[in-house]
C-alpha cells in the first residue's frame, strides 16, 4: 500500500504537469512518481496512462524494464548493494552474505514488517572505496561483514 | 564584481558528501561570518581534489594552494583563526601530514597525460567562469567564427580521435555520416550510461568538468548541422545530473546554449534524460528507445544512428570522454592530438583502476602504453605485496588477461586481438588469490541479469552458462562442462544482436585460454587453487597460534566454533557456513584456509 496520507493522484498529477503529458516523457513521469510513492501502485499506472494516452500495456512492460522502477511496494528502507566486480574483488561477496544472514532476507525480497527492501545494484560508480552499501541515500564505503550489524540499527 | 583575497575550494565529491562536505561547508560560512571575513574569503565547491577514501573531507585553499585533510566541522573554527586571522597555515591539517608514502594527490602520476581530466579538481564545476578562465568554449568560438562544419569534421578525423565508448569507430568518420545524411531535425546524444562496473571516468567527467562535455557537443551539433541535443545520464549518477543540469543553466544564460550562439546563426539547445536502472541502455539503439520513453530493448542495425536514429531522424551519439575531447582537438589542432598514442589509436585514454593494486582511481595515460607500465607504475603495483595474476579489462564484456600479456600495448587493436577490449576504460585488478572460475561465474551472473532478453542466445545462453559455472565453483562439476562451456560461448557471440550478447561469453572464453588449469583443477580435483570457492574449501585453527581468546566463537554466526577461554578452539566444518568472520576478527592469524 502506498503510505498512509499520500493521495497517490495527486502526486501522479503534479508530476505529470511538471513534466508535461507527452510519451517521451515517460520515463521521467515514472521515475518521479516512483520516487515519491516508493513504487508504482496500479492507479498510478492507470492515470499516468489515461493522460499520456499511451496503453496500460506499455507502461506496464516500461515500469517492469528498468531496476529502478518498481511495481511492488518497498520497505521503508531500501538496501541497494553493489554487486560489480571491483566492490565482488574487495571483499564484495562476504558482505552481501552477511547483509543477506542480518536481515533473513534475499535479493528482492521485502521484510514482513515492512521496514527492509534488499535489492541488489549496479556499479554506483565508487568503485574507489568498494564494497558499497546504499541505505536509502546513504553511502557506506570499506563496509566489512562485522560492521553491517552497526550499519543497519542506525536506521529505525 | 566582488574581489576575494582566498578561495576554500571544499570537495564534494559523493564520498566527501558521505564524510560530511556539506557540513564542512556550513561551518565555513557561519566562522568566516562571525570572524568577519565573508567578504575576503569565498567558499566554493568543487569535485574530488585528492583520495576521499583516505583523506575526505579535504578542502584546498588558493592562492596559497594549501590542501587540508581529514576535517571534522569542530576544526573549522580554529582554521579559519589560524589560516585566515592569523595567516598561518594549520600544520596538523596539511596534506603531507596525512599522506604516508605514495603521493596519490596533485600531480600527475609519471606516464599520465591529463587531457580529459585536466580540470577535475581544479575549477568549480559550478561556475561556468572557472571553465572560461581555462580557455573553456574558446573551441566552440573558433569552430563558429572560423571554420565551417567541413573543416570542423576534418580536424576531427585528421586527429584520429576514435569513440571512447569502447567501440573505437573514428570519430570524425561518425560526423560525417551523420552531416551527409538527409533529414531534419538531426539530433545529437552524449551517451553517460556509463554502465560497466568499475569505470567511472564519465561520472567524474561530469561531476567536475561538465562545461567540456557540453562544448563538445555543441562543436558537434555545428559540424552536422543539428540544433537539439540530449545528455542520456544513468540515474545511479545523481550527482552527475545535478552538475550537468547546472551547467546547461549557466551555459544558456551566457549565450552559448540557446539561440544565435555567440551572435551567429548557429542555435543549439541542451536537455539531461535520467535513466532508470538498465545496463543494456549503454547500448545505442537500446538507449535512444529508452530516450523515447519505451523499454531499452536493442534493434538491428543498420539503419545505423547516422540515418536512423531518435524518431528515425539523424543521431550522432558519441560517449562523454569523446566529446570531452572534442574542444582540445579543435583548440590545440589534430597534429597535437595524433603526436599522441599510437598509429591507430591516437591520444589519451582515461581508465578507472580497481581491485587489488594500491593506486586506485583514476588514471589518463596516452595510448600505446603497456599494461605493465600501468599496473605497476602508475598503479603502484600490488597490494599488500602479494603477486598480480589477471587483469579485467574493458568492463564485463572484456577479457581476463594474464601476466603473459603484461607487456602488451593499450590500444584498441592489441585488446581486442588478446581476447579483451578497450571498453569504456574499467580496468580491475586480480592478485594471487582470486579464483579465476569464480570471478567468471561472477561476471556472467552480471550480464544474464543485464540481458533485455530480446535474443534467445543471449537470454538463454547466459544462464545456461551461468548455470555450468556455478556448478564448476559448487563442486559439482563434471567431465565435459569445459566443452560445454567454449560451444555455448560460440553460439552467443555469433547469434546475438547488440554488443552485451556478443560480448557476454568474453570473461569466460579468456579465463578457459589462460586459466584452464584451474577450471580443471575445480573439476577433477574438486579443488579450490586460489581458496575462493566456499565448497571446496575448509576454515581451521592453527593449534599453535590459537590463544583462545574466544573473539572468533563470539563472533560466528552459526556457532560453529567452540572452545574454553585459553584454550585452543575448533571450528565443526559440518556447521561452519564459510563466511570468514572467525579469519577477519583474529587477531593472532590462527585462522587458516585449507
Amino acid at each position: 500500500m502506498p503510505p498512509d496520507n499520500m493521495n497517490v493522484l495527486e502526486v501522479v498529477h503534479g508530476v505529470v504537469e511538471e513534466h508535461g503529458a507527452k510519451a517521451e516523457e515517460l520515463i521521467p513521469i515514472l521515475n518521479d512518481v516512483n520516487r515519491a510513492i516508493g513504487y508504482l501502485p496500479k492507479e498510478a499506472l492507470e492515470e499516468i496512462s489515461r493522460l499520456v494516452k499511451e496503453p496500460k500495456s506499455k507502461l506496464t512492460s516500461v515500469a517492469t524494464f528498468y531496476q529502478m522502477l518498481s511495481t511492488k511496494p518497498r520497505g521503508r528502507h531500501v538496501i541497494r548493494f553493489c554487486e560489480s566486480a571491483p566492490c565482488h574483488v574487495a571483499g564484495g561477496r562476504e558482505v552481501w552474505q552477511a547483509v543477506q544472514e542480518e536481515l533473513g532476507l534475499k535479493d528482492g525480497e521485502t521484510s514482513e514488517d515492512g521496514k527492509w527492501t534488499l535489492i541488489t545494484a549496479s556499479c554506483l560508480g565508487l568503485c574507489g572505496v568498494g564494497p558499497v552499501v546504499l541505505v536509502d541515500d546513504d553511502m557506506y564505503g570499506n563496509v566489512t561483514p562485522s560492521q553491517v550489524p552497526d550499519i543497519l540499527a542506525r536506521y529505525s | 564584481m566582488t574581489f576575494f583575497r582566498s578561495h576554500i575550494l571544499v570537495s564534494i565529491d559523493p564520498e566527501c558528501q558521505a564524510k560530511g562536505a556539506y557540513q564542512i561547508i556550513d561551518a565555513l560560512n557561519d566562522e568566516l561570518v562571525a570572524q568577519g571575513l565573508i567578504g575576503e574569503v569565498q567558499v566554493l565547491e568543487t569535485s574530488r581534489i585528492g583520495d576521499p577514501a583516505a583523506y575526505g573531507p579535504d578542502i584546498m585553499v588558493y592562492p596559497e594552494g594549501v590542501h587540508y585533510v581529514k576535517l571534522t566541522k569542530d576544526d573549522i573554527h580554529n582554521l579559519v583563526k589560524e589560516h585566515f586571522l592569523k595567516g598561518r597555515a594549520v600544520e596538523k591539517f596539511l596534506v603531507e601530514q596525512a599522506a604516508k608514502s605514495d603521493d596519490e594527490l596533485g600531480p600527475p602520476k609519471p606516464k599520465e597525460v591529463r587531457v580529459v581530466l585536466r580540470n577535475c579538481g581544479v575549477i568549480d564545476p559550478c561556475n561556468i567562469e572557472d571553465y572560461i578562465a581555462v580557455d573553456g568554449y574558446m573551441a566552440l568560438a573558433k569552430s563558429i567564427s572560423e571554420l565551417t562544419p567541413e573543416e570542423v569534421i576534418d580536424t576531427v578525423l585528421k586527429s584520429g580521435l576514435r569513440g571512447r565508448g569502447g567501440a573505437g569507430f573514428p570519430t570524425g568518420r561518425k560526423w560525417q555520416f551523420a552531416s551527409g545524411s538527409k533529414g531534419s531535425p538531426k539530433y545529437i546524444i552524449c551517451n553517460a550510461d556509463e554502465g560497466d562496473p568499475g569505470a567511472f571516468m564519465n561520472r567524474r567527467v561530469l561531476e567536475s568538468d561538465p562545461h567540456a562535455v557540453i562544448e563538445g557537443m555543441a562543436i558537434a551539433a555545428y559540424a552536422i548541422g543539428s540544433s537539439q541535443g540530449y545528455i542520456y545520464c544513468r540515474a545511479e549518477y545523481p550527482e552527475a545530473v545535478r552538475t550537468l543540469r547546472i551547467a546547461i543553466k549557466q551555459a544558456r544564460e551566457f549565450g552559448l546554449l540557446g539561440s544565435n550562439i555567440l551572435g551567429s546563426d548557429f542555435s543549439f539547445d541542451l536537455e539531461v534524460r535520467m535513466g532508470a536502472g538498465a545496463f543494456v541502455c549503454g547500448e545505442e539503439t537500446a538507449l535512444m528507445a529508452s530516450i523515447e520513453g519505451k523499454r531499452g530493448e536493442p534493434r538491428t542495425r543498420p539503419p545505423f544512428p547516422a540515418v536512423k536514429g531518435l524518431w528515425n531522424q539523424p543521431t550522432n551519439i558519441n560517449n562523454v570522454e569523446t566529446y570531452a575531447t572534442v574542444p582540445q582537438v579543435i583548440l590545440k589542432g589534430a597534429e597535437w592530438f595524433a603526436s599522441m598514442g599510437t598509429e591507430h589509436s591516437k591520444g589519451t585514454k582515461t581508465f578507472a583502476l580497481a581491485g587489488d593494486v594500491n593506486n586506485t582511481g583514476l588514471i589518463e595515460v596516452p595510448m600505446g602504453i603497456t599494461l605493465r607500465e600501468i599496473i605497476f607504475e602508475v598503479g603502484g603495483g600490488i597490494k599488500n605485496g602479494k603477486n598480480f595474476k589477471a587483469i579485467q579489462t574493458g568492463g564485463p564484456m572484456g577479457g581476463c588477461l594474464p601476466a603473459s600479456d603484461l607487456d602488451l600495448p593499450v590500444d584498441y587493436e592489441s585488446l581486442s586481438q588478446a581476447g579483451s577490449m578497450m571498453g569504456s576504460g574499467g580496468m580491475i585488478v586480480m592478485d594471487e588469490e582470486t579464483c579465476m572460475v569464480d570471478i567468471a561465474r561472477f561476471f556472467m551472473e552480471f550480464t544474464q541479469e543485464e540481458s533485455c532478453g530480446k535474443c534467445v542466445p543471449c537470454r538463454v545462453g547466459t544462464r545456461r552458462l551461468l548455470e555450468i559455472l556455478t556448478d564448476i565453483c559448487d563442486g559439482k562439476g563434471k567431465a565435459g562442462d569445459i566443452e560445454t562451456l567454449e560451444m555455448l560461448c560460440k553460439q552467443i557471440k555469433q547469434d546475438s544482436l547488440c554488443g552485451l550478447g556478443q560480448g557476454a561469453p568474453n570473461p569466460v572464453e579468456s579465463t578457459l585460454k589462460h586459466f584452464r588449469d584451474e577450471y580443471e583443477a575445480h573439476i577433477f580435483e574438486k579443488r579450490c587453487p586460489a581458496k575462493v570457492c566456499r565448497a571446496m574449501i575448509r576454515y581451521e585453527i592453527l593449534e599453535d597460534a590459537c590463544t583462545g581468546c574466544t573473539v572468533c566463537a563470539r563472533n560466528c554466526p552459526v556457532d560453529a566454533i567452540t572452545g574454553e577461554r585459553r584454550q585452543t578452539h575448533t571450528i565443526d566444518p559440518d556447521m561452519c557456513v564459510r563466511c570468514g568472520i572467525c579469519l577477519q576478527v583474529c587477531n593472532f592469524n590462527a585462522v587458516t584456509i585449507n
